[in-house]
């Protein structure tokens, strides 16, 4: 009995925690659909307002994706063959490379975003091209490549699979191809997923870098809270959830199917 | 079937010792000839530096400055893993999880680029040679232990390398699974004459493998020598104790006899020591009379293993003595009995730590 009213207890505050959280968000996308949303749902339903932030944002939303794809593609064409070379070789160089490829973790957006204007800020054609923008981004999302490479080799034992192929006499490019990556997979997964939603979701680091023809998803965003109306604001946010929810899912989906192997 | 044929490199290693980063000495410089077609058996206990001696023949790690291993008389010393035509079987197997049985056991072959008709025709061979038929299209998750053993074997010996490498390759497996493929094991290297070193802590199974046996301790080599060499006379009280079971005697010697608190026994050869220490095997003692044997005690315990019985005599030496007897007699914690030693029996060691 008591226990029963224990359970129902937790119950109910597990409900209003999540209330809590998915209200506003419920909210929000709701405020996206209204015809007006000061005189609420009955005011009607409507897609207009996302019709309006695709015409005025399409090409930042579009930007934001490829450079979600550019920095995945740069992370895992460098990051796992580092992850490989550190996890493999070891020692004190890797764990000292390993630590400054994990530095950015703990350092804020805006640090990085100022330390690399301060350095790059000169280079004025790259200041004002979307590489400025992928090159942070890279830095910012690198660590989360690298460490979920490296936390899938610590599980499958990469040392021996990597001297087994070498018995046989696979030269180290062949290791990885064969063997490493295959066996590898699902950390590269995880870490290809993570890579894209902390693209697509950054915005502390890119609002500094950005300049107004080199805007992402967030950046515009913020704009759009400042300068437009709520409903078209709330619009925005509607088409960000739909493009990270996904990704949230598929990521979750794949932590517990690698945890239940 | 030819039994004869002589496959393999002949090996060298010479002045090979190991530091590593840390300031661990693992190996100590050792110099060792491998004939081709060899099977050698690295023994010893626990961090001996077995691994370690069979790495660097492997290619995994480079010996200390001034060591070089050769084979067939040419320095590969510089010479990655990949570059040397070695077979391994790792302790862990590190088979392939992303591979079929079949496409592990032709990897090497593949990189080698065996078209693949003859591949397959290779791979087959390896399969009927490890017993592995019905199960090439497996994956690596779904076999047993001693399959997964007998995947890394053929995977290993497939590339018809030069030198085999197994480091404890049975470890893995329970006991009796263990006895089975040492047997399978021992018909297979024969068969194919490979030389091979063989790495392993159970001296059961270095008896049985081993052309010849290592037997390290700590670092260093203890002794080299055939099974029989090692056992019958062993160079040392560590090799006596680690390989078989052995009781070690320290006694004074008188007129070419033992004096021990139980009587005397007679030994050959070395009137001229004063002291020794004496290595006694428990199969070469024989229960005698306690009234007319020159050595007595009383029984301490007996332990019945089936085929024989160990007795405990204490009283006898300055230590229990282990006596192995045959399962029929009879004998009781408390009685007297009487030992007897054949001089040939009792090996002299020389005096250290
Ligand atoms: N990479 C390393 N760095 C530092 N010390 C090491 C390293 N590898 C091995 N050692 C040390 O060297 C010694 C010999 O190790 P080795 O693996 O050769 O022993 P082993 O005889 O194979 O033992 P086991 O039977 O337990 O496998 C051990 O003391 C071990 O701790
Ligand atoms: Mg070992």
């Amino acid at each position: 009995m008591r226990n029963r009213i224990l359970f129902t207890l937790q119950f109910l505050f597990t409900l209003l925690v999540a209330a809590f959280l998915a209200v506003p968000a419920g909210l929000s996308i709701a405020a996206g659909v209204t015809v007006n949303y000061f005189r609420g749902l009955q005011s009607g339903v409507t897609l207009q307002w996302v019709a309006q932030v695709w015409d005025l944002y399409a090409g930042t939303i579009l930007a934001s994706i490829m450079i979600a794809l550019g920095t995945l593609a740069v992370t895992l064409v460098v990051g796992v063959p580092a992850a490989y070379a550190l996890y493999v070789r070891g020692g004190r160089l890797a764990r000292l490379v390993e630590e400054i490829i994990t530095l950015p973790l703990a350092i804020p957006g805006l640090a990085i975003a100022l330390a690399l204007l301060l350095t790059y800020g000169g280079f004025g054609s790259f200041r004002r091209s979307w590489l400025f923008i992928l090159a942070g981004h890279v830095v910012f999302t690198m660590p989360f490549m690298v460490r979920s490479v490296m936390a899938v080799f610590a599980t499958i034992d990469v040392k021996s699979l990597d001297e087994g192929a070498a018995s046989l006499g696979a030269p180290p490019w062949r290791r990885f191809v064969d063997v490493i990556v295959p066996n590898a997979a699902p950390g590269i997964l995880a870490g290809s997923l993570m890579v894209v939603t902390l693209s697509l979701g950054e915005f502390n680091l890119t609002w500094m870098l950005h300049t107004p023809l080199t805007k992402t998803l967030p950046v515009g965003l913020a704009d759009s809270y400042a300068s437009m109306r709520l409903e078209v604001a709330s619009a925005y946010t509607l088409i960000f959830f739909v493009l990270i929810i996904p990704l949230l899912v598929a990521m979750q989906w794949i932590g517990e199917r690698g945890q239940s192997r | 079937m030819n039994m004869m044929t002589r496959h393999g490199a002949a090996l060298k290693v010479e002045n090979c010792g190991k530091t590593f980063a840390d300031g661990t000495c693992a190996l100590a410089r050792a110099t060792l000839d491998i004939a081709q077609s060899e099977t050698l058996v690295l023994l010893g206990p626990s961090g001996c530096g077995k691994t370690t001696l069979l790495r660097i023949v492997a290619g995994l790690e480079t010996p200390d400055s001034g060591g070089r291993v050769l084979f067939d008389g040419k320095d590969l010393t510089r010479q990655p893993i990949e570059k040397r035509n070695v077979g391994m079987v790792f302790q862990s197997y590190a088979l392939f999880p992303n591979m079929s049985v079949a496409d592990n056991i032709g990897y090497g072959l593949k990189l080698r680029g065996l078209p693949k008709t003859e591949r397959a025709a290779r791979v087959a061979e390896l399969v009927a040679l490890t017993n592995l038929g019905g199960l090439e299209d497996r994956r690596i998750d779904q076999l047993s232990g001693g399959q997964r053993q007998r995947v890394a074997l053929a995977r290993a010996v497939a590339i018809r390398p030069s030198v085999l490498l197994l480091d404890e390759p049975l470890t893995a497996l329970d006991a009796a699974l263990r006895e089975r493929l040492r047997g399978e094991l021992n018909d297979l290297l024969r068969k194919l004459g490979i030389t091979a070193i063989y790495v392993t802590h159970d001296q059961a199974e270095a008896m049985e493998l081993g052309d010849r046996i290592v037997v390290m301790r700590k670092g260093a080599i203890a002794q080299v020598g055939t099974p029989r060499e090692i056992y019958f006379t062993p160079a040392n009280r560590f090799v006596a104790e680690f390989v078989g079971a052995a009781n070690i005697i320290e006694a004074p010697i008188e007129s070419g006899e033992l004096v021990l608190p139980g009587g005397r026994v007679p030994v050959s050869g070395r009137d001229a020591m004063s002291r020794a220490v004496a290595m006694v095997r428990p199969e070469t003692i024989m229960l005698a009379d306690a009234a007319t044997a020159g050595l007595a005690g009383t029984v301490d315990s007996v332990r019945f293993a089936g085929d024989r019985q160990r007795i405990i005599v204490r009283d006898a030496a300055s230590v229990p003595l282990a006596v192995d007897a045959p399962n029929t007699v009879n004998v009781s914690a408390g009685e007297r009995v009487g030992l007897s030693i054949p001089p040939a029996a009792i090996r002299l060691l020389p005096e250290e730590d």
